[in-house]
């Protein structure tokens, strides 16, 4: 396959088209997936994270250009919601990434939530491993900041960045449940606001409540992103996590535990779509709804005669 | 279901003025009619413009300008576009533009060009009517 070479070979427009195949569902995108996957795997996926507004553009720009200055190449991909009622959506992460816009080092994407069935995570691994198979060293993976997404698609991240920033209040609340036990490194972002110390102050001691992780409780940074500040030691400590999990032997879990959520998360998109894509040809599908909104069918039965006719 | 396409719009200010507000305007007006919109903010050069677009592989791109230099900007994006080798790309233009200018800039390869008073829907019924011809 000719765009298969030429993601390979890093064609900027080949990378740009096959990443629209794959948020299109195109068949031609899995084709192309299938052979690149083997060329996946070389490049470090750093997931950040963290509530709307706490900095994580700003935060991915800055660390961008101190990889660049390291000599790395980045690729970028930047997570914006979908409009649940008209489908549209803003997708604004680059207003904040222009400095890179001319760099042939640094590739971004911006994408949309949209109602990924199967789950935003698939489509952004698929886009991500368009990254990497096209060389990208770094690969920033920024999520849009609410929900349990989030969790999702960190988890198909080799290291993951939770941004926090002093003075919500709430903001421990916010990163009790899930993404507390998901950050490899903690990032405390407007540590020149007041209070940025009792934030850190915080996040040490609902760290030491918790159980004694075995890769380590992850480190905390504090940074002022449009200063540049504390972001050469954030990038250092980046590098050093990964070393450390390494070294550790943390990476081959890991590893499998991302093939594991992947092939799981594929596995159901595929079916539910094949299943609901026959269940739409023969018409069925709107009037099962129908009966069940009519208390004619109840959905426990439904599902089980649908299933039952796909002979599962 | 099968293939889902989107499409996708390039909002972009080219050049010096600071006005962004009819950049907003269009751009949350796209949204709502379901478009994805890819918003690069002010201050922007021709070659950010067709970069940001080649990356994410818009349908179309509409150039914001009201400090006069349209003359300049506009053409230059499209001739940066063919430069790179894309003539997929639908440009079309607006802001505060003599209606001198518009046929020159048509045929600089500007599809089309809206001018102040001009209804949102017009612009996005202009941009479904004309990604729809766009081959893949």
């Amino acid at each position: 396959m000719e765009i298969v070479e030429r993601v390979r070979q890093g064609d900027v427009r080949a990378m740009a088209r096959l990443m629209s195949l794959i948020e299109n569902y195109s068949p031609d995108a899995t084709l192309a997936l299938k052979q690149l996957y083997p060329f996946t795997g070389q490049g470090l996926i750093v997931g950040i994270t963290g509530p709307p507004g706490c900095g994580k553009s700003t935060l991915t720009d800055q660390l961008t250009q101190e990889f660049r200055r390291g000599g790395k190449t980045v690729g970028i991909v930047a997570v914006d919601p979908t409009s649940p009622f008209t489908g549209g959506a803003i997708l604004a992460d680059r207003i904040r990434m222009q400095q890179h816009s001319l760099d042939a080092g640094v590739f971004i994407r911006s994408m949309a939530t949209r109602g990924h069935l199967g789950g935003l995570a698939k489509a952004t691994y698929d886009v991500v491993n368009v990254l990497d198979a096209a060389g990208k060293e770094i690969i920033l993976v920024e999520t849009v900041g609410v929900g349990q997404d989030e969790v999702e698609v960190v988890k198909t991240a080799h290291l993951s960045i939770v941004v926090s920033v002093p003075g919500l209040g709430d903001d421990i609340q916010a990163i009790k449940a899930g993404v507390l036990e998901i950050a490899d490194i903690f990032v405390v972002n407007k540590a020149d606001r007041e209070g940025a110390n009792k934030t850190v102050t915080e996040l040490q001691a609902m760290l030491a409540l918790g159980p004694e992780r075995s890769e380590g409780n992850p480190p905390i940074f504090e940074t002022v992103a449009p200063q540049g500040q504390g972001i050469a030691e954030l990038a250092q400590g980046i590098l050093a996590r990964q070393a450390h999990l390494d070294r550790e032997g943390f990476r081959q879990t890991r590893q499998r535990e991302r093939s594991r959520a992947l092939f799981l998360e594929l596995f159901q998109e595929r079916v539910t779509r094949r299943l609901l894509e026959q269940a739409i040809a023969n018409g069925s599908l709107e009037e099962t709804i129908e009966r069940i909104a009519d208390r004619d069918l109840d959905p426990y039965s439904a599902v089980e005669e649908l299933l039952g006719k796909a002979g599962l | 279901m099968g293939e889902e396409r989107k499409t996708r719009v390039l909002v972009a200010k080219p050049g010096l003025d600071g006005h962004d507000r009819g950049a907003k305007v269009i751009a949350r007006a796209f949204r709502d009619a379901g478009f994805e919109v890819i918003y690069t903010g002010l201050r922007q050069t021709p070659e950010m413009i067709v970069s940001a677009a080649i990356q994410e592989d818009v349908d179309a791109i509409g150039l914001s300008c009201l400090s006069g230099a349209h003359m300049y900007l506009f053409p230059h994006v499209v001739k940066l576009l063919r430069e790179r080798g894309v003539d997929d790309v639908l440009v079309f233009g607006g802001g505060t533009i003599p209606d001198d200018d518009i046929p020159k800039l048509k045929e600089a390869g500007i599809t089309e060009v809206f001018t102040p008073g001009t209804p949102t829907s017009v612009a996005i019924d202009f941009v479904r009517n004309h990604v729809g011809r766009r081959k893949r």
